[in-house]
């Protein structure tokens, strides 16, 4: 015989909700500590104290100490900022430059719509990862120049996730209706066509800030981003290379923090991308 | 019957050609009455679905005149038309595609409305207390309860979405509806209530329809006068009474014949 449990049902269908909701706790305690980094840093993580180098994990470096002396816990925590904050920064630009260009791009059509499409077609013939190192090269190591090439890389992918949303929405028979009722595009785009863009981008975003921090990190580690002594993930890892065998830590633990938010960002994207489908709600 | 007197809509001469230099529609000329229902027939690809793009100016015509009432409609700047189209409503194929899924109901039935703030219908007038309350009295008007507006359109059947879409179409008093095959996409049983609803609307406001279909029997309940298109011509033109009589063009005999086998 079959028994009926209802509150297994309802177990079920509420547990994403709840992991979405842990994600996002986790996420913003990750943001929570990059922002109050600085403050609650152990120590200051630029001091070199060489005769406290390679330190293991003790009670008073809690992850031990680099080749220089200086506390792993304060860098990786101050080391957030640059890794993290400059991918937030990358995200925010390039979503700023896309969602426009792909508003406009899908709606108008026409020349312009060829214009904007033609250099989002050259940008994408090259991997995301070479242009960036082929720019940030160009203009010189550093990490300004580091974000102006992923944001030259990075906003093509969302005007195009914009443009398509905004064609294939344009034909509905509901923006016939709007033009009817005598609504502006202006009106159109941000009433009718910002909350389909919205729900894509915000997934597509997260997915894409896992992707920046990886990219930030290896354009760190070869060398093409954060410059000594500015505490970076990539950079640390690429300075603890060295060390690896007498002190693993200089590298795990980098790795680590990456790996974790990284990991972090792609559940909480896939999340999203179940939660905000409507007909889930 | 009500009494038809004067013209809501005419149109001369309207010629629409595609980029390939096909005429989907060539010289079209008609005039629908206010109060009347005017029925559209003709096979897919006659050109009735673009007719009714053009006369709701979503596509330029090539050639051609267009009067509200007397108030030409052709050759007008972007503003002014942006103002006047309203005047022309529409009722679509396709309940679902004509609601946008991600707006709640009471926000896409009121969307006329919001626009044309100086705009009170006539039969408003006396409910013109607040936004919810026009909203509830438009669902009533078309028999979906008021508890659907603060819900999205996926939570509706598409009956209640082509009602919505109905009181949407009729919440600004248009001098023209165009019903561009409004109960196509619904279940036989749906397509009678939808019908009903339509004419019982059309009778209480003295609204005036354009009625396209390739259901003879719908155009022939609805209609009081039926036009009959074939590539993309009106071959044929009648009052609702003389459909079935000998008179008429060879085409519309092998529509009717068509249609009673």
């Amino acid at each position: 015989m079959i028994v009926v449990r209802p509150n297994n049902v309802t177990k079920n269908i509420k547990r994403p909700q709840f992991k979405l909701f842990g994600m996002i706790v986790l996420l913003g305690l990750i943001i929570i500590l990059t922002l109050v980094a600085p403050l609650i840093a152990p120590y200051d993580p630029t001091e070199v104290q060489l005769t406290e180098r390679l330190k293991p994990m003790s009670s008073e470096n809690l992850l031990g100490t680099d080749h220089m002396g200086r506390d792993i816990l304060s860098r990786i925590l101050v080391g957030a900022q640059t890794t993290v904050g400059t991918s937030i920064l990358v995200i925010v630009l390039a979503l700023s430059i896309g969602l426009p260009v792909g508003l406009i791009s899908g709606y108008i059509g026409g020349a312009l719509d060829r214009f904007f499409m033609r250099i989002v077609d050259a940008l994408l013939a090259f991997p995301d990862f070479i242009i960036a190192i082929v720019l940030s090269g160009l203009l010189g190591p550093g990490m300004f120049n580091l974000v102006l090439a992923l944001v030259v890389v990075k906003w093509v992918s969302y005007a195009r996730l914009v443009r398509s949303t905004v064609i294939s929405e344009n034909q509905k028979e509901y923006i016939a209706v709007a033009k009817i009722n005598g609504l502006s595009s202006i009106k159109i785009l941000s009433k009718h066509m910002i909350p389909h863009v919205v729900g894509n981008l915000v997934v597509y975003a997260s997915l894409d800030l896992g992707k920046v921090i990886l990219v930030i990190a290896s354009l760190s580690y070869i060398g093409l981003g954060a410059q000594p002594p500015t505490p970076e993930w990539g950079a640390m890892l690429n300075e603890g290379r060295n060390f690896f065998h007498n002190a693993p830590q200089l590298m795990y633990i980098p790795g680590i923090a990456i790996m974790l938010v990284v990991l972090i960002l792609n559940l909480l994207g896939d999340l999203l991308r179940d939660r905000l489908d409507v007909k889930n709600k | 019957m009500i009494e038809i007197t004067d013209k809501a809509f005419t149109c001369k001469d309207v010629t629409k050609k595609f980029s390939c230099g096909h005429k989907a529609v060539d010289s079209v000329s008609f005039h629908i009455k206010k109060g009347e229902c005017l029925g559209l027939v003709g096979e897919s690809g006659s050109g009735k679905s673009t007719l009714a793009r053009c006369l709701l100016q979503l596509e330029k015509m090539d050639q051609g005149e267009m009067y509200l009432a007397n108030q030409p409609l052709h050759g007008m700047n972007k503003r002014m038309l942006r103002k006047l189209r309203r005047n022309i409503q529409a009722v679509l194929q396709n309940p679902t595609a004509s609601l946008n899924p991600r707006i709640k109901i009471i926000d896409q039935l009121m969307e006329p409305l919001d626009v044309q703030k100086d705009v009170t219908p006539s039969f408003l007038k006396e409910v013109h207390h607040s936004r919810e309350h026009i909203a509830q009295y438009l669902m009533e008007m078309v028999g979906v309860p008021s508890k659907y507006l603060m819900m999205y359109p996926h939570e509706l059947s598409g009956g209640q979405k082509q009602r919505v879409n109905i009181a949407r179409a009729i919440s600004i008093e248009p001098s023209l509806i165009i019903l561009d095959e409004p109960t196509a996409s619904l279940d036989v049983s749906i397509q009678a209530m939808i019908l009903n609803l339509l004419k019982d609307l059309q009778e209480s406001l003295g609204l005036s329809y354009l009625f396209i279909s390739h259901d003879l029997a719908a155009v022939n309940f609805m209609s009081h006068r039926i036009m009959i298109m074939q590539h993309g011509r009106i071959v044929d033109e009648c009052n609702q009474r003389d459909l079935f009589s000998n008179k008429r063009h060879s085409y519309t005999k092998e529509l009717i014949s068509v249609f009673e086998s």
